[in-house]
C-alpha cells in the first residue's frame, strides 16, 4: 500500500486514477460464508455490481448416491442434507416413498412427526436468528438462540438416540414411540449429588419426553420476547436489514422462492395450508407474512413463526397426551421391520426382518413428488422407481437452491457489508444447496 | 383422481390439443410430455394462459432414462435424456410435471426456459453439469455443482458411483494431483427387479 502510494507520480495534482471494478473473493472460508460459499462480488468502489455465488464445494454426490442405495438405505443421507433442519429432510423423503408405496402413517405417527417438523422449524430459524444477527454484528444473540437449541437437541436425542443425524422418521411412520423418561444429569467431580438433583428438576428432565418438550413450549414464547427485545426495535439492526434485499412478489415468485422468503413480500403461501399433509389440516395457527419483501420483513416473520410453530406443538402435545398407545409406524411388515419380540419366536417375522434389511422394500415403478413446508421454504423429493429396490432417480428440490440463486440479483447496488446481511437472509445450508 | 386435477387435465386438454405427446394421470399427480419442438410454446402458454396460471417453476432436473427396466411406459419415443419439470400455480393450486425429451442421445440439446422463469437458470446448469443436457439460449452454462474442470456428467448411468479420478496430496511436489480412481466400485446390495405385485404393497 505505501510502495504504491510512493509510486504514484507527483503532478502536482490529484491526477483522477484509473477506476476499474475490483473483483473479491467472498469465501469459500468466511465466517460469513454459512459453510462453504464462494461468492465472487464484482465491486466499483464499495457497491457490489456483480455477485456470482460459485456453489457445489460441498457436493457429495447424494442423488447418485441414492441410485446405488436401497430405499431403506437411504433415508439417512438426507439427515446430511439441510443438517440444521434435520427431521423435516427425512419427511419429505418418506413421504415420497410413502405415496409411491401407497401406505397410510398411522395418526399417532403423523402427530409425532408434525411436533418435530415443528421443533426442527424452532431449532432451524434459532440458527438462523442467531447467526444472521451475529453476522451483521449483534453478537449477544447466538448465545441466546443457541441456549435454546440446545433444548431441542436434547430432545432428538431423546427420542432417536443421536443428536444430529437422527434418522428418525422412516417410510411408514417414525422409529419409535416417544420415550417415558428424559437422560438425566449424573453426578461427578464437578456437580454434586444434590446439585444434579435440583437441575434435573429445573430442567423438567424428571418427567417424560413429552413433559420436557412442554417445559420448553411454556418458556420459549418468553425466550422469542427476549430475541426481539435485543433487536426488532434495535436502531442497528433496523439500519441494517430495513430495505436491504428488496423483492416484489412479482419477481419472488419468478425466482422460485418458497418460504419466508416469499411470505415476507406478502404472499400467504404455505404447504401447510394450502396442500395439507400429515395433520395439519386439524391444527390450528396462522401464517405470518411481511410487506415489503426485506431482510427485516424476512425477520418478522420468522419471529413470528417460531412463535406459531409453538402453538402446533402444544397442539399437537395435547393431542398425543389424549391418544396414548398406538401404533407409530405402519404394521406392514413388507415396509416397516416387525416387532423384536416377535422376530425372536416367528418364523415370518423372521424372514420379513431379513429380507427387509437385505434387500429393502419393493417400491412399485411410478413416479413422485413430494413437497413440505421446510423451515427454509419448498423441500421437495422427486423419486422416480423402476420397480427395483433401489430408486431409479432421486432429485432433491431444496429451498435454499433458487434462493441463492437470486442472490446476484438481491446484491446488486447493495454495499458489501449488506451482502453478509443477505447471506444471512437467504437462509443457505450448504448441505441442502450442494446436496 | 379428483374434481380438480380432472378439470386441470380437461383445460391441458383442451388448451394443447395435439401438441402434448401424452398426459397421464397417477398417484394424484398429472404428468404431461411434450415434444422438444413445442417446448418452449408449451411452458409459455402453460404460464400466461390464465386458466393454467404456473407462475412457478418449483424444479427441473435431467433424468438418464436407459437402464430403466421400464422404458416403454415412461414414454414411446425411447430416448435416453429428458428435462422434467415440476410446476406449481399459487392461484389455482395445482400442480403439474412437464417431461420433454431430447431428440438426440449422443448429443442432447433442448430450448432453455430461462426467459420464461429466471430460476431456471441454476436448475439448468445443474441439468447439463450432472447430465450433460445442453440448453440452447442459456447465457451462463457452466457447470455448477461439480470441481472446476471436473470431467463428465456424474448422474449419467454409464457413470461409475466411484468416479475415473480421485485427488490426494502429493509430498514430492508439494501439491494436490489428481489420479485414475484406485478404488473398485462395489455394491453390497444387488439392484432387484421384482415381478409386479411381488409383496403385495401398494401396487395400485
Amino acid at each position: 500500500m505505501c510502495r504504491a502510494l510512493c509510486a504514484r507520480p507527483v503532478t502536482g495534482m490529484w491526477a483522477m486514477s484509473e477506476i476499474r471494478n475490483y473483483t473479491l473473493n467472498f469465501g469459500p472460508q468466511h465466517p460469513a460464508a454459512h459453510g462453504v460459499l464462494r461468492l465472487v462480488l464484482e465491486l466499483d468502489g464499495e457497491v457490489v455490481e456483480r455477485a456470482d455465488p460459485h456453489i457445489g464445494l460441498l457436493h457429495r454426490g447424494t442423488e447418485k448416491l441414492a441410485e446405488s442405495c436401497t430405499w431403506t438405505q437411504f433415508l439417512p443421507y438426507t439427515d446430511r442434507l439441510d443438517y440444521v433442519s434435520i427431521m423435516t429432510n427425512e419427511h419429505a423423503y418418506c413421504l415420497a416413498v410413502e405415496k409411491l408405496l401407497g401406505i397410510e402413517v398411522p395418526e399417532r405417527g403423523q402427530y409425532i412427526r408434525v411436533m418435530f417438523d415443528e421443533i426442527a422449524r424452532i431449532l432451524s430459524h434459532l440458527m438462523l436468528l442467531g447467526t444472521h444477527a451475529f453476522d451483521i454484528g449483534a453478537m449477544t444473540m447466538i448465545l441466546y438462540t443457541f441456549r435454546e437449541r440446545e433444548c431441542i437437541y436434547d430432545m432428538y436425542e431423546a427420542v432417536a438416540g443421536a443428536r444430529m443425524h437422527v434418522a428418525y422418521y422412516r417410510p411408514g411412520g417414525v422409529y419409535r414411540d416417544l420415550p417415558d423418561s428424559m437422560p438425566k444429569y449424573k453426578p461427578s467431580r464437578f456437580k454434586s449429588e444434590r446439585q444434579v438433583a435440583e437441575l434435573n428438576k429445573s430442567e423438567a428432565r424428571e418427567g417424560s419426553l413429552l413433559d420436557f418438550i412442554e417445559d420448553f413450549t411454556n418458556r420459549f414464547p418468553k425466550c422469542c420476547d427476549d430475541y426481539e427485545t435485543l433487536l426488532t426495535d434495535n436502531r442497528i439492526w433496523k439500519q441494517r436489514t430495513v430495505g436491504i434485499g428488496v423483492v416484489s412478489p412479482e419477481r419472488a415468485l419468478a425466482l422460485g422462492f418458497t418460504g419466508a422468503m416469499l411470505r415476507a413480500t406478502g404472499i400467504a403461501w404455505d404447504l401447510r395450508k394450502k396442500q395439507p399433509y400429515e395433520v395439519y389440516d386439524r391444527l390450528d395457527f396462522d401464517i405470518p407474512v411481511g410487506k415489503n419483501g426485506d431482510c427485516y420483513d424476512r425477520y418478522l416473520c420468522r419471529v413470528a413463526e417460531m412463535r406459531q410453530s409453538n402453538e402446533i406443538i402444544r397442539q399437537c402435545i395435547k393431542w398425543l397426551r389424549e391418544h396414548p398407545g398406538g401404533p407409530v409406524i405402519t404394521e406392514d411388515c413388507k415396509v416397516a421391520p416387525p416387532k423384536r419380540e416377535k422376530m425372536k419366536s416367528g418364523m415370518e417375522e423372521l424372514i420379513h426382518h431379513f429380507k427387509l434389511f437385505s434387500e429393502g422394500i419393493h417400491v412399485p415403478e411410478g413416479e413422485v413428488y413430494a413437497a413440505i413446508e421446510h423451515p427454509k421454504g419448498e423441500f421437495g423429493v422427486y423419486a422416480v422407481s423402476d420397480g427395483a429396490n433401489k430408486p431409479y432417480r432421486i432429485k432433491l428440490r431444496s429451498a435454499g437452491f433458487p434462493h441463492l440463486a437470486a442472490m446476484d440479483e438481491l446484491a446488486r447496488g447493495h454495499m458489501i457489508a449488506d451482502v453478509v446481511a443477505l447471506m444471512g437472509t437467504v437462509d443457505v445450508v450448504f448441505g441442502d444447496v450442494d446436496r | 383422481m379428483n374434481a380438480k386435477l380432472e378439470c386441470l387435465s380437461r383445460v391441458l386438454g383442451s388448451v394443447f390439443g395435439e401438441s402434448l405427446r401424452s398426459l397421464s394421470e397417477n398417484r394424484d399427480e398429472i404428468t404431461v410430455e411434450v415434444g422438444a419442438e413445442d417446448y418452449l410454446s408449451v411452458v409459455r402458454t402453460l404460464r400466461d394462459h390464465d386458466e393454467l396460471h404456473f407462475e412457478q417453476l418449483m424444479d427441473l432436473c435431467g433424468v438418464d432414462y436407459s437402464t430403466h427396466a421400464q422404458r416403454e411406459k415412461v414414454s414411446q419415443s425411447g430416448k435416453r435424456f429428458a428435462a422434467v419439470l415440476h410446476l406449481l400455480s399459487l392461484k389455482h393450486n395445482w400442480r403439474l410435471r412437464v417431461r420433454v425429451f431430447a431428440e438426440d442421445d449422443g448429443f442432447p440439446v433442448l430450448d432453455s426456459i430461462c426467459e420464461v422463469w429466471p430460476s431456471a437458470n441454476w436448475y439448468e446448469r445443474e441439468a447439463f453439469d450432472l447430465l450433460g443436457i445442453m440448453f440452447t439460449g442459456h447465457t451462463d452454462l457452466r457447470r455448477i455443482l461439480t470441481d472446476y474442470g471436473f470431467v463428465g456428467h456424474p448422474l449419467r448411468k454409464d457413470f461409475p458411483v466411484s468416479g475415473y479420478t480421485e485427488m490426494r496430496y502429493d509430498a514430492e511436489a508439494g501439491r494436490l494431483v489428481y489420479q485414475p480412481v484406485t478404488i473398485e466400485p462395489r455394491s453390497n446390495v444387488p439392484r432387484i427387479v421384482r415381478e409386479a405385485g411381488y409383496g403385495d404393497v401398494g401396487h395400485v
